[in-house]
């Protein structure tokens, strides 16, 4: 897609909803607009039904923020709380069956470079941690062993969210759920290492809690998947209705848990996205 | 089965899409008629009808036609346009199929996924759908049939809808000159030029 054909017929402006005619006047596409500009802009993300203070709604808005090339971005989604948010999105998405996401994306990203040869077109998996790292586990890593270029981005909740609170792969040892009285018998999924040794070129885990880092983590991923091979990031946005804290307190919690080192950003770059990226950001500069 | 007609609701929770009862679609140069078969023209006067005599018709123009997304659409958008002033339509705009949470404004526009809301609001007696892919006006059409006493039409560029009381097939911007003609001329017929 480009804004060439984002555009309203003739004689039809006056009857489109305000929220569509200020997405064509005043949306990010095909402009060069990121997180320090958000307020400036018509977002992405038209309201949303998530809880009072999601951290997974938080991280949408920021990572719909950091695309670097909306009119020219696909999102991949699966069952979980995005989904419920992204038929507000003002993007083009597709929703998968529950894990399926990165099987879907690389189906997609391989037909979309025959149908577009010259075009760039960014295939971005978002979705939360059941389905990356539980049901959708073996997709994920497959679609990483076949370098397909597609980045998967994983809205880390720490929990099956939206269907009670059951622990997820991605809980932490000893969490107690709603649906998991007893606590989580073991340690998150190593899914940033296993990522890394499966072959992503970009790895980094992040939070909504540093927008700047956040923004640099999400263009980093999708540029490397753009031209060099898999990328990963992880996104920790806690939840405050599983893990009973008040809304208010979301980016508190990501801060107390990076200050007692349990939650903590880094990055991983192959040589060659190293390069890549040195090369690109060099020339942004 | 055979007996069955696509007539203005309500007709209940959970009609049966009109294809399972025996409806089935028209042949070039035909149209659809409250389920019956018939020559284009006959399908063109009969919207004509509707629309002069309907209360309140309304237009529901899909993303087919409301974006200018190709060429050839913005000619269509105008026909259309000139058309609703016509027949002294309202146009309200369906500019996606999003689920929208937690539901839209049916004042301003329509949604696929209840589009009952938008007929029951505004109280419209007559509709017509344009440019809408076919399997969200084929949803929309059966809740519009099921829900609500609307006459609904659909001007489709494909091969039709069997959920409509009224479907045209192949319709392009000659389609809707040609109505519009026929609009003009039943309105100077009756002495009505306003």
């Amino acid at each position: 897609m480009t804004k060439q054909i984002f555009r309203i017929a003739p004689g039809f402006e006056e009857i489109m909803p305000e929220e569509y005619r200020e997405l064509v006047t005043d949306g990010p596409y095909d402009r060069s607009v990121g997180v320090a500009d958000l307020g400036t802009f018509k977002e992405l993300l038209e309201e949303h039904p998530l809880c009072a203070g999601c951290g997974l709604a938080l991280s949408l808005r920021l990572f719909l923020a950091s695309l670097p090339a909306p009119a020219d971005t696909v999102v991949v989604g699966s069952t979980g709380c995005s989904a419920i948010a992204f038929p507000q999105v003002g993007l083009h998405n597709i929703h998968g069956l529950f894990g399926n996401q990165n099987a879907i994306a690389s189906g997609l990203k391989r037909a979309l470079k025959l149908r577009f040869p010259d075009r760039p077109k960014d295939v971005v998996v978002v979705a939360g941690d059941g389905a990356t790292a539980d049901i959708g586990l073996e997709m994920v890593m497959h679609s990483w062993f076949r370098a397909e270029n597609i980045a998967t981005v994983m809205l880390d909740n720490e929990a099956y969210a939206n269907t009670g609170g059951q622990e997820s792969g991605m809980s932490p040892r000893g969490a107690v759920l709603n649906m998991a009285p007893t606590g989580k018998k073991f340690e998150k999924v190593a899914m940033p290492e296993i990522a890394r040794e499966s072959g992503c070129a970009y790895v980094a885990v992040t939070s909504p809690a540093n927008a700047r880092r956040f923004e640099k983590a999400i263009r980093r991923a999708i540029l490397v998947a753009r031209d060099v091979g898999p990328t990963y990031v992880q996104v920790f946005c806690p939840c405050p209705t599983n893990f009973k804290f008040r809304p208010d307190e979301t980016l508190g919690v990501i801060r107390k848990r990076e200050k007692e080192g349990v939650f903590q950003y880094r990055e991983y770059i192959t040589p060659e996205a190293q390069q890549y990226l040195a090369a690109s950001e060099g020339e942004k500069r | 089965m055979d007996s069955y007609r696509v007539k203005a609701g309500p007709e209940g929770y959970l009609p049966p899409a009109a294809a399972c009862v025996g409806i089935c679609l028209p042949e070039r140069g035909h149209a659809l008629l409250e389920g019956e078969l018939v020559p284009e023209e006959r399908a063109l006067e009969e919207i004509a009808r509707r629309l002069l005599a309907a209360g309140n018709p309304v237009f529901f123009p899909g993303p087919l036609i409301l974006w200018d997304w190709k060429e050839g659409v913005a000619e269509k958008a105008r026909a259309l346009q000139v058309l609703a002033r016509e027949v002294r339509a309202k146009i309200i705009p369906m500019p996606d199929y999003r689920p929208k949470y937690p539901m839209i404004n049916p004042a301003v526009e329509i949604n696929p996924n209840h589009p009952n809301l938008t007929i029951w609001h505004n109280h419209i007696d007559v509709c017509v759908f344009i440019g809408v892919h076919c399997h969200y006006a084929n949803v929309a059409l059966k809740i519009i049939r099921g829900g609500t006493d609307c006459y609904t039409i659909a001007i489709c560029g494909e091969v039709g809808h069997e959920d409509a009381m009224i479907s045209l097939r192949d319709a392009g911007l000659r389609t809707l000159e040609r109505l519009t003609a026929m609009v003009r001329e039943m309105k100077r017929k009756a002495g009505d030029v306003g």
